[in-house]
């Protein structure tokens, strides 16, 4: 620790350092909108490089989904069913095009989604919550059956299939191997035979303007060799019957098959509009959720808001910080310079962590920057009240200054230490922004250790060394 | 420059006018617990938050009388200048989706010829809630029981570490009394101030025990209570100077932070003023009191023996 050489050559490789992974953050900012947005087409590799910036400065949405487990099928494990979840949420998103999204999985049935500058949240939760399960299920010819079921609701005023289902009464009328499901138009039940062929089978889904007709878009559907074969066997054995195709329990259309349909395509109808079709199509591709999702929590900020925090959380951060090393200026004089540039390093290489380990910085996140340089002049407040001390016992500048580091040392490890527990278990069981203050407090606390007391007894060295200065007043 | 010479006041002899000071601000944050309440913002309580902008100034009253005329809906409205407005709505059975579009419906159909844009949405599930509630009381345990372990390992006493966070836990539980007076919501971000304060305060207080554990070895002569006093008079001038720093900055930041995090902000100016005036006048103080009961014990117990 003694020796100048080691010390200067440990402090200029972190400024170095630092200076590195803060740069493709530099360019970024320096970059026109226009410029931006090409480089994002072409996935320029400097976007995973640059300061990662939390929902709450750069807007979009975070989500917490919870797998509805009581509707989960009895031969799937829950974990199974999240892994599954997770990995179709995702495929959804890359289709959707969000850029940068987080779908993870947290605890033992929860899912975060994250999405950082999406303009229709409200799309984006559709796209996520629909379960997508697809069903291709035979219409009951028994009408005998169907319209005791619709008068005795009618009779006991239940709307809705879930409803009715419910009911033990209506339950005793659904023959065995059929259900009852709404119709997208109001009002009727349907009254189906359980699916065999499901969206599992299908290979593709697009959207398609209907020929002739009126232009509505409707989904063409593509299934693999197996759900093909199915979807011949059914339509060549039911010819003159009508086949409802449910989607997530509601009856979307009910045609008559005509003839069997050996190539494996069928055809979605619906008053769709475009974006609704566009949706659907995207679901259907990426596949049924094995449960329905419930959101059970969402944080939404949109783009104005965002900026808004970052303009006012960086200038009151600036001023903060300004003001403080103006103090110490005033307050110490030449020994408040050396602590200021030592403040201004905790900063730089606060950054250049922050970019290299991708942590995010939020909102409070940049408070606690400015919170934790205000506490880092703790430190150099210790030593130099320490050298004061010393001073007026009558020392040399050079003995004092030693001695005041010294006798210091113990003292501002102890007290760090100690905020670094409470800054570790913030960071255990904070959550988003509250998160990004934790990490900022915590990486600033180990830095200031380093900045206030190495980098600065190191230019002390120095000064005295060179016989820059040779005495220090206070 | 220098603000004072190393004072020589008497804290240890003064001590008693601090433990009322400090009865009385715990007086006033039970007051504030028990007859006013915490209002729980939705981070605990689950419910919605809606803030929204719009481009001309919107009379408040104007969307009180339309939500009101809602029903069910239990809500708190708040402005954020003129042209702003959050919404609050806790405990319903209402789902999100209609909670928010009513809410947006209500604003639209009565703030008709108004440009309305939905800056923040918050939607906390009760499960959320309790979840979010069991982190912050975890989190708070930990950092007590962390801070209790390093000091008694570092100062070979659990007395001390024990003293620390008595005077931590009245530090939090006035600073929450105020806020709760002040009608603050009490949120994640809250939480986030009160630990920050836990981690200033303790640190004021460690380097204060660092004095005095320097100082019983160097004038061990000396009366307990005078190695008390000189050591607490010592770092005074430190210890005021960076919760000066701290205070300016949280006062800034309470000031031109903006609404999302001016809260905190206060939490934070409250709280390191609170922290400065336990870790100085109460804390070492409550460690003399301690020590003194034990010895008197102590030489009880000898004086019986002979």
């Amino acid at each position: 620790m003694n020796k100048l050489g080691f010390r200067t050559v440990v402090t200029a490789l972190l400024i170095i350092l630092s200076g590195y992974f803060l740069f493709p953050t530099f360019e970024w900012y320096r970059m026109s909108d226009d410029e931006k947005a090409k480089a994002e087409q072409a996935k320029d590799p400097i976007i995973g490089k640059t300061l990662n910036l939390g929902l709450d400065l750069r807007g979009g949405t975070h989500l917490l989904l919870e797998v509805d487990a009581s509707k989960l099928n009895e031969k799937v494990a829950i974990k199974d069913a999240v892994a599954r979840a997770v990995e179709i949420i995702r495929n959804r998103i890359d289709q959707f095009g969000v850029a940068e999204p987080l779908i993870a999985k947290q605890g033992d049935r929860w899912i975060v989604v994250q999405l950082p500058g999406i303009k229709d949240p409200k799309r984006a939760k559709e796209l996520i919550g629909k379960t997508a399960l697809l069903e291709f299920c035979l219409v009951s010819t028994d009408t005998d059956a169907l319209n005791k079921i619709q008068a005795k609701m009618s009779e006991k005023k239940l709307s809705g299939a879930a409803q009715a289902s419910s009911d033990p009464e209506i339950a005793k009328l659904i023959p065995e191997g059929y259900f009852i499901a709404d119709s997208k138009e109001n009002g009727r039940v349907y009254l189906l035979k359980k699916a065999t062929l499901t969206g599992a089978y299908l290979v593709n889904a697009k959207v398609e303007l209907a020929s002739g007709g009126f232009g509505f878009p409707h989904v063409s559907l593509e299934f693999n060799q197996e759900g093909g074969m199915l979807f011949a066997d059914i339509t060549g054995a039911n010819i003159d019957r009508n086949l409802a195709i449910v989607l997530d329990g509601v009856v979307q259309s009910a045609p008559v098959i005509r003839s069997k349909i050996p190539d494996g395509r069928a055809i979605i109808e619906g008053n769709f509009n475009s974006e609704d079709a566009k949706l659907l199509a995207t679901v259907l591709r990426a596949g049924a959720l094995p449960a329905p999702v419930n959101i059970i929590e969402e944080r939404t900020v949109g783009p104005s808001l965002g900026d808004d925090s970052i303009k006012k959380g960086f200038s009151s951060a600036l001023i903060g910080v300004a003001v403080v090393l103006l103090f110490m200026f005033i307050y110490y004089g030449f020994s408040g310079l050396i602590a200021d540039f030592a403040l201004c390093l905790n900063f730089f290489i606060l950054m250049g962590v922050m970019s290299y380990f991708q942590f995010t910085l939020t909102l409070p996140g940049i408070a606690g920057i400015a919170l934790t340089l205000a506490m880092a002049v703790d430190a150099n407040v210790l030593i130099l009240e320490r050298i004061r001390e010393e001073l007026n016992l009558g020392k040399t500048s050079r003995v004092a200054v030693d001695a005041g580091y010294d006798k210091a040392f113990v003292t501002i490890f102890d007290s760090n230490l100690t905020t670094l527990i409470a800054a570790v278990f913030l960071f255990q069981f904070g959550t988003g922004p509250v998160k990004g203050f934790a990490v900022t407090l915590t990486i600033g606390l180990c830095i200031s250790m380093f900045t206030a007391i190495v980098v600065t007894k190191l230019i002390y060295d120095f000064l005295f060394k060179e016989n820059f200065i040779n005495k220090i007043k206070l | 420059m220098q603000f004072f010479k190393t004072p020589n006041i008497d804290f240890v002899g003064k001590r008693y006018i601090a433990f009322t000071i400090s009865i009385i601000l715990l007086a006033l944050g039970i007051l504030g617990l028990t007859v006013k309440g915490p209002s729980y913002g939705i981070d605990f309580s689950g419910g919605i938050l809606m803030q929204f902008s719009f481009n001309k100034d919107v009379q408040l009253d104007v969307v009180r009388q339309g939500l009101s005329s809602q029903k069910n809906l239990d809500f708190e409205l708040q402005s954020t200048g003129k042209q702003g407005i959050i919404v609050r709505v806790k405990k319903t059975d209402k789902s999100q989706e209609e909670m928010a579009s009513e809410i947006s419906s209500v604003l639209q159909s009565k703030l008709a010829d108004t440009q309305i844009t939905t800056d923040r949405v918050e939607y906390v599930g009760p499960a959320v809630g309790k979840h979010l509630s069991k982190q912050a009381m975890y989190a708070f345990s930990f950092v007590f029981m962390g801070i209790i372990v390093y000091v008694a390992f570092r100062f070979k006493s659990a007395l001390w570490g024990i003293v620390g966070v008595l005077a931590l836990i009245h530090d939090v539980f006035v600073t929450f009394g105020v806020m709760v007076l002040t009608d603050r919501q009490i949120d994640l971000t809250l939480v986030a101030a009160l630990l920050t304060i836990v981690g200033y305060s303790i640190n004021n207080t460690i380097v204060l025990f660092d004095r005095i554990r320097e100082n019983l070895r160097l004038i061990a002569k000396q009366s307990f209570a005078s190695v008390i006093n000189v050591s607490i008079n010592q770092v005074l001038g430190r210890t005021i100077i960076t919760s000066l720093t701290v205070a300016m900055v949280s006062f800034i930041i309470l000031v031109l932070g903006g609404e999302v995090i001016s809260d905190f902000g206060l939490a934070l100016f409250i709280g390191n003023a609170i922290g400065l005036f336990s870790s100085v006048c109460v804390c070492a103080p409550l460690t003399y009191e301690w020590e003194k009961r034990k010895r008197d014990r102590f030489k009880k117990n000898n004086s019986l023996k002979k």
